[in-house]
């Protein structure tokens, strides 16, 4: 696999402050990566590194094998800033004309562009007047311009209505499916759980959990939780027969199993027949997983 | 060239919607059309042509308004990207600063080449239709265009290093207005007090003339003044155009671009987005 983004013990300072400490990353081709990290964790000060937008004070850092910020690696790299803005005087499409011209594109590709991110009804209108999700998929159709090697996407769901962040994720599979890498950041755990392939957490600047979410769940090992349904008058029995059972308020019974302990738990339960009506397993989502890395770390 | 060409494309259209171009050519029209109607009495007595008393009464005009339509053009074009929040993003793109700053510059340099040509089409207009002699004015006229146009890049260079090292408009607009009272205002009137102060003496001899060269609008309003030869229609300052070698003053004027556009670049390059 071709390495399209390499983060080699990353460092950066500001103001005696370490917004990033030694943080290593590799993104491949065609792989989507998800940032995650409270506000202020160093997520966008990482991606503004690798555009070469601010310097950094050791550490290696590769983009589609250049240096960043070089002419090179800015060719092939887009990006979108979290809370993309554009000038409010200009239209949709006089604006994607600008960002097509930079990267000497013809500037005919914007109607295309603005119909893909559904702008295509507003193209002639000037920004100004556009929505904050209408700006924010303006900032997407920039980024899609001339097949970048590797897309930078800051927090690029904010401000989306479900249905177009679903859409949205599906251009971004078929980007990801063309050879592209994406970098994005995000505080929409649910979302970035189904859609991305691995995640990195930063917490102050530290890099406190890296990999598959199935990586980082073995990491955790947090409980597993099974709920059980009891069959119908068959309630009072099962929580006898299932004391660490906790009752839910539709009569249902939830069960915390430590890590590796799922199928000792699941015999224990079908062995009660016929008093079981149903039973689901949740794992534990990155939901759970990221808030017992922040707490480890003390947040 | 094609991102100059982006950049520029942008930035004129964001002048015309902004409604700068309309402010700018009204302005100018409406100051040529006070000073041909005021500056018509005393041309019978100096024997030149209507035209040429007006390019120098524009002279005296041009010095004031030219860097100030210039600084107001150029003042928002670095602090304006930044406080929008339209920084990062633009120079993430394979487009380098000093070419950005081009595009904003050729496009900002446009605004006042309409707006110069709207206003001193209308002096010329004016004088010729009195004054049928007047068409001997129009090279003139001309030189005035093109030295105008040196001084307005003069200042919008120098207003996007005001505008860079600020990176706030509302600084940068503070700024900018500082610079012109200085630059226009003040220097001049600094100038006389030396002459006073100084008599015939070292600063008056020595230092002064380099002093009026130094200023781009001093530097621009001898070079015209000299050039037409219209000294003797113009007072205070303007009298020592004769005493300076034109070529100092067209040295000055055609330096001073190229020295404020490497100051606007160096200024912008320092930016951390």
């Amino acid at each position: 696999m071709t390495t399209t983004l390499t983060l080699f013990q990353l460092t950066k300072t500001y103001q005696g402050v370490k917004a990033l400490d030694a943080v290593s990353l590799k993104v491949g081709r065609g792989e989507r990566v998800a940032l995650l990290g409270h506000n202020g964790a160093g997520k966008s000060t990482m991606m503004k590194i690798l555009l070469g937008l601010i310097p950094f004070d050791s550490g290696e850092v590769q983009v589609t094998g250049a240096a960043p910020g070089s002419a090179a690696a800015r060719k092939r790299v887009a990006y979108l800033p979290e809370n993309a803005a554009f000038h409010p005087a200009l239209t949709g499409r006089e604006m994607l004309a600008f960002y097509l011209r930079l990267r000497g594109e013809p500037v005919s590709a914007a109607a295309g562009l603005l119909d893909r991110v559904g702008l295509g009804h507003a193209a002639d209108r000037r920004i100004g007047t556009y929505s904050k999700g209408m700006r924010q998929r303006v900032g997407l159709a920039q980024a899609l311009i001339g097949r970048p090697e590797l897309l930078v996407l800051d927090e690029p769901t904010s401000g989306l209505d479900p249905v177009s962040r679903r859409d949205f994720y599906t251009i971004l599979d078929g980007l990801a499916a063309d050879g592209a890498s994406i970098l994005l950041s995000s505080h929409a755990l649910t979302e970035v759980e189904a859609r991305t392939d691995r995640i990195l957490i930063l917490s102050k600047g530290v890099q406190v959990a890296a990999g598959t979410l199935a990586d980082l769940r073995a990491q955790a090992a947090l409980p597993t939780r099974l709920r059980i349904r009891p069959a119908p008058g068959a309630g009072p029995a099962l929580a006898a027969a299932l004391a660490d059972g906790v009752p839910q308020a539709d009569g249902a019974l939830l069960i915390e199993v430590p890590d590796g302990g799922k199928l000792a738990a699941l015999a224990r339960v079908t062995a009660l027949g016929g008093q079981v009506a149903d039973v689901d397993v949740e794992p534990p989502s990155l939901e759970d997983i990221y808030s017992h890395v922040s707490r480890r770390d003390g947040q | 060239m094609t991102r100059i060409l982006a950049s520029f494309t942008a930035e004129f259209r964001i002048a015309v919607r902004n409604r700068w171009v309309a402010i700018a050519v009204v302005m100018m029209v409406l100051f040529s059309a006070v000073l041909s109607a005021a500056g018509s009495a005393p041309t019978g007595a100096l024997g030149a042509d209507r035209l040429s008393v007006t390019v120098a009464s524009l002279t005296s005009l041009a010095v004031y308004l030219v860097p100030l339509v210039a600084l107001l053009l150029a003042f928002d074009a670095v602090a304006g990207e930044i406080e929008r929040g339209t920084l990062p993003l633009l120079l993430a793109y394979p487009v380098s600063r000093a070419e950005v700053l081009i595009g904003k510059m050729g496009a900002h340099l446009s605004v006042l080449a309409l707006a110069l040509l709207a206003g001193y089409g209308t002096a010329a207009v004016a004088a010729v239709a009195v004054d049928p002699r007047a068409l001997a004015g129009l090279p003139a006229l001309f030189r005035l265009f093109w030295s105008s146009l040196l001084l307005g890049a003069t200042f919008l260079g120098v207003g996007y290093a005001l505008s860079a090292w600020s990176r706030r408009p509302s600084g940068a607009a503070g700024l900018a207005i500082g610079l012109w009272l200085v630059a226009v205002v003040l220097y001049d009137l600094a100038l006389l007090a030396g002459i006073v102060a100084s008599g015939d003496g070292f600063f008056t001899t020595h230092v002064f003339p380099y002093a009026l060269i130094a200023n781009p609008a001093d530097a621009f309003r001898l070079f015209n003044l000299a050039a037409s030869g219209a000294t003797a229609a113009a007072a205070g300052v303007g009298g020592a155009a004769a005493s300076i070698p034109i070529w100092d003053s067209l040295g000055s004027i055609l330096l001073w671009p190229v020295a404020a556009l490497m100051l606007a670049i160096a200024a912008f390059r320092r930016v951390v987005p």
